[in-house]
């Protein structure tokens, strides 16, 4: 008999999940309360980024780099992934001096990616960036794909291996059964009850309900975080451009339309199935990308929308084992910077389910961090 | 931000009378209009129409003087010029007016954004040449530029005859008029000929149009099942099938073609906020729910006119008078029972108006392949995305409107989907096999409009910060 | 092709400037309708493929009747309505942005 998966969540996490332990003999089936993508996972800005990581997960960032340069072959797609390179810039000294020295914390972790940029040099690599910046710490190889694309192609992959999706079902109650492993019920009349031997919560904004039904401690919150794209321009920027000290991505896409965000939180419904961009935010927002690309001010905005994701205390995500339950592994809270990563998330799930040692550290993802008493049973434990 | 009670969105005749109703109650509205004068499209340029002789553009363009003459002289704060590019569902409105962006809140709000016409996509209708007969209409009205021959009209519904025959009068020609309507829609229409019985004045103006267009000559080619607008550069001719000639291609010179399937409500600010909408299988359109007096499902809303289901102008008028006096009433403006009194004569006259349109939208409704065209034909017009391609991504897996957005950026053009919408939701729902509920419609965001980023950064310059909801009342 | 049922009175004009050819223009006339009674129904090419287009709705909802006009960009001609003076340009491909 295989093992089997629930996988909750059809965003790009639950399918890279899905495709990784199909491919590894499990029977899986990925439920989806509204349809593939339909949040975060779709909607993003789809950087692939590895500058400005966390330190805890440069790790998986640079292995997830490696997948998305040979995606075609893993997923017979390649995503719209174009290494275009990212920069942050420095727009003053105080800024430089952070850059350098997040670039010598890099080099002390073992890793050479990041590397700064004087201010002739960063003239020479982006023409059209504002005078006044000084320098720029830069990752040549990162870039940006297409989310939705993206999405769809670890979908229709996870399919491929044998995973079944299904869309438009909400999980009512998860239950545990006796003997080890879980029971899904649904709102859907077809499914009344879903069984496996273990789940994998991949809920993204949806996550932290979950694990309040399972009683997990964790402090996340859905987000919805808003974009804004203009009208096709003429060619002006290769690179994805951030800010050492202001909320900002900038890009100039494939076909001229440059897109804006930096991870600025409009507003959720009260049903939380629909996000709305806060005007406020998005001012602010776009202000920031003037202060770098004043040429820009007579562009026009054709859009702005929000995508809703799950933020953690401490932004980074959730990924490893359950501590209260057997077979239940969490896989969310990437809190905005979760796409370029969803390319190596689903390997870990594997192995976590295979019940064998990641290949890469995942300690600090721990879901423990945030259960104060288990924390603390820790803490008294290794003094 | 400063606080009206009452802004009406739209000048047309729905937008008028509810800002007159208003007026008349004593109550100062707010109207915003993108045009520089009133009238909306149906009575577009009545001020200034070098078209003087009332003959020309008829009766029932002359009917807005009323209106209009109105809304010049009560105390009506009247802001052309104004594009509204957001709103949000507490009431907050995003204005733009030349170059300056500007926020206003207001306590009810009525949505008159009248119509637009339906999607025509056929091969070649994005050449130079091929327009809306709305829009020659337009130039018409307001310029008295007409096409010069050879001029073609095709497609089906009053407004096909109502311009052939406003050409003529002002002494243009017509070259031809290719007509859709199929043998069996005047087979399905009959079934509603006791309202059409009752509504005869619509009738009347039909046959009479039909006759001066056949006193005149005109070539009025019936049961046209397959059109295409011919040139490289710019239109040169156009082809057409017939019903009972099936295979032959006829084909004629013309340097216009202007294309006509009637109009579809404008449902950009009632989508972006968020609002139930019904998809009407009469109508073939999507229409913002709302109750006989035009409230809306999203509180403080009202929508009056075309906008809401098409009813047409004087239907409009009515239902801006309704609108109006919801508004006041929740505005506690009037009393229950005055709006009951003041809206029954109104709502009357509204039933009677109405009586006639499941006939006219039986006879006139575009058939199937002409609302889902072949894989070759383009769709999105600012994208250049084909039926094919959508076709081809439905079958990925994609099966909604804003997933064929995300993946191959159909609607997300400057028209932001005005001019694929419909046919991308018909187009989806018959290759999944799914209804239109089930499929939906694309998801719409601020601006409904582009504005420039400029002119967004100092938008909410002088706004407080909206309360960020999503911190406290969706905490997991 | 369009043109002016009756060539606009004298004194009720204005001129205006297309791609470096004048234009005499009814006053109040929106610019697209100007520039189609002048003869003129290809205003611009697409970004995506360069194919040629002219107005479509007359009334702000498609897009297609793009123009430059006094040095900005993509604004609707249809929207715009004429002054003496005005510069129109023709529009090939994407909006220029100089930085």
């Amino acid at each position: 008999m295989k093992p089997t998966a629930l996988v909750i969540g059809g965003g790009l996490h639950g399918a890279s999940a899905a495709t990784q332990l199909a491919r590894s003999g499990f029977r899986v089936t990925v439920v989806e309360k509204n349809y593939a993508g339909r949040h975060a996972s779709g909607v993003n800005a789809g950087g692939v980024r590895r500058l400005g990581r966390h330190p805890a997960e440069i790790p998986l960032a640079v292995a997830a780099l490696a997948r998305w340069q040979r995606l075609e072959t893993l997923i017979g797609d390649d995503g719209g992934f174009h290494p275009c390179g990212q920069i942050k810039v420095a727009e003053n000294d105080e800024d430089m001096a952070r850059l350098v020295s997040r670039a010598a914390e890099v080099r002390e972790l073992g890793f050479d990616h990041e590397i700064i940029l004087s201010r002739e040099e960063l003239r020479r690599r982006v023409p059209a960036v504002a005078p006044h910046c000084v320098g720029a710490l830069a990752c040549d190889g990162d870039g940006a794909a297409n989310p939705y694309r993206t999405l769809t192609a670890w979908r229709r992959q996870s399919q491929r291996e044998g995973a079944i999706w299904r869309e438009g079902v909400q999980v009512t109650r998860v239950d545990r059964v006796p003997g080890g492993g879980w029971r899904l019920s649904t709102d859907h009349p077809d499914l009344p009850g879903l069984d496996a031997d273990w789940l994998i919560n991949c809920a993204g904004g949806w996550a932290g309900g979950l694990c309040g039904a399972l009683d997990e401690c964790v402090a996340m919150q859905p987000q919805a975080l808003m974009l804004t794209i203009t009208e096709r321009v003429t060619p002006f920027l290769g690179p994805v451009i951030g800010s050492a000290s202001r909320a900002l991505s900038f890009k100039q896409m494939d076909n001229g339309s440059v897109m804006i965000g930096g991870g600025i939180a409009g507003c959720i419904d009260t049903g939380g199935e629909h996000a709305d961009v806060r005007l406020a935010g998005l001012a602010q927002n776009v202000q920031t990308a003037l202060g770098l690309f004043p040429f820009m001010r007579d562009v026009r905005v054709v859009r702005t929308w929000a995508g809703i994701e799950g933020v953690t205390g401490d932004g980074i995500p959730v990924l490893g084992l359950s501590w209260r339950h057997p077979r239940l592994i969490h896989s969310f809270g990437y809190s905005a910077h979760g796409f370029q990563l969803s390319a190596i998330t689903g390997e870990i799930v594997r192995d976590l389910a295979l019940e064998r040692e990641p290949a890469l550290p995942i300690a600090p993802f721990d879901i423990r961090r945030f259960d104060s008493s288990s924390a603390a049973a820790r803490a008294s434990h290794t003094h | 931000m400063k606080t009206i009670p009452l802004a009406i969105i739209g000048a047309g005749p729905a937008g008028i009378a509810a800002a007159l109703t208003a007026a008349r109650h004593g109550l100062k509205p707010v109207v915003f209009d993108e045009q520089p004068a009133p009238g909306g499209q149906i009575y577009r340029a009545l001020e200034s129409t070098p078209l003087r002789d009332p003959e020309l553009l008829g009766q029932d363009y002359w009917h807005g003087r009323s209106l209009i003459e109105a809304l010049r002289r009560e105390s009506v704060d009247y802001r052309p010029g104004h594009m509204v590019w957001q709103l949000t569902r507490d009431g907050e409105i995003g204005v733009l007016a030349g170059d300056t962006a500007a926020l206003i809140r207001a306590e009810r709000i009525v949505l008159a954004t009248g119509a637009q016409e339906r999607p025509f996509p056929v091969p070649g209708w994005t050449l130079p040449g091929v327009m809306g007969a709305g829009a020659a209409q337009v130039l018409l009205k307001t310029s008295g530029v007409v096409a010069q021959a050879p001029m073609v009209l095709a497609g089906s519904g009053p407004l096909l005859y109502l311009v052939a025959v406003q050409y003529l009068r002002a002494g243009a020609k017509v070259a031809a008029i290719l007509e859709t309507t199929s043998k069996e829609n005047r087979r399905l229409a009959l079934a509603h000929i006791g309202g059409a019985i009752r509504g005869w004045r619509y009738l009347k103006k039909g046959a009479e149009l039909l006759r001066e267009l056949k006193r005149a000559g005109v070539r009025h080619e019936r049961h046209v099942v397959a059109l295409r607008a011919e040139g490289d550069e710019t239109l040169t001719g156009v082809g057409w099938r017939t019903a009972d000639r099936p295979d032959d291609w006829q084909h004629c010179e013309a340097t216009t073609l202007l294309l006509h399937h009637g109009v579809v409500p404008n449902v950009q600010m009632t989508r972006a906020l968020g609002g139930a909408h019904d998809w009407s299988e009469q109508q073939l359109c999507w229409r913002p729910r709302r109750d006989a007096f035009g409230r809306s499902d999203i509180e403080n809303f009202f929508i009056a006119g075309d906008g809401g289901g098409i009813g047409g102008a004087r239907a409009a008028q009515l239902q801006g008078e309704l609108a109006a006096l919801a508004a006041l009433e929740s505005l506690g403006h009037i009393d229950g029972p005055t709006l009951a009194r003041e809206a029954a004569p109104a709502r009357r006259k509204l039933d009677a108006e109405l009586v006639v349109r499941p006939f006219l939208d039986a006879l006139y409704r575009p058939g199937d392949s002409w609302r889902r065209p072949d894989d070759d034909v383009v769709v999105c017009r600012c994208e250049e995305i084909s039926a094919g391609e959508i076709r081809r991504v439905a079958k990925l897996g994609c099966a909604g409107p804003n997933q064929m957005k995300s993946f191959t950026r159909c609607g997300m053009g400057p028209c932001q989907g005005r001019l694929c919408g419909l046919t991308v939701s018909e187009i989806l729902a018959a290759e999944n096999d799914q209804s239109l509920e089930q499929t939906g419609y694309y998801r719409l965001r601020p601006p409904f409009k582009p504005i420039t980023l400029g002119q967004l950064a100092s938008a909410a310059g002088g706004a407080p910060e909206a309360p960020a909801r999503n911190e406290t009342e969706t905490a997991s | 092709m369009f043109a002016y049922l009756k060539r606009p009175e004298e004194g009720r004009t204005v001129t205006i400037e297309y791609e470096g050819r004048k234009l005499i223009a009814r006053a109040g006339d929106t610019v697209a309708a100007a520039l189609l009674a002048s003869g003129i129904d290809r205003f611009r090419s697409t970004p995506v493929s360069q194919s040629p287009r002219g107005p479509w709705c007359m009334m702000g909802a498609c897009f297609d009747c793009l123009l430059e006009i006094d040095g900005v960009p993509n604004r609707q001609g249809c929207q715009v309505t004429v002054v003496e003076g005005m510069t129109v340009r023709s529009q090939q491909g994407a909006r220029r942005v100089s930085p």
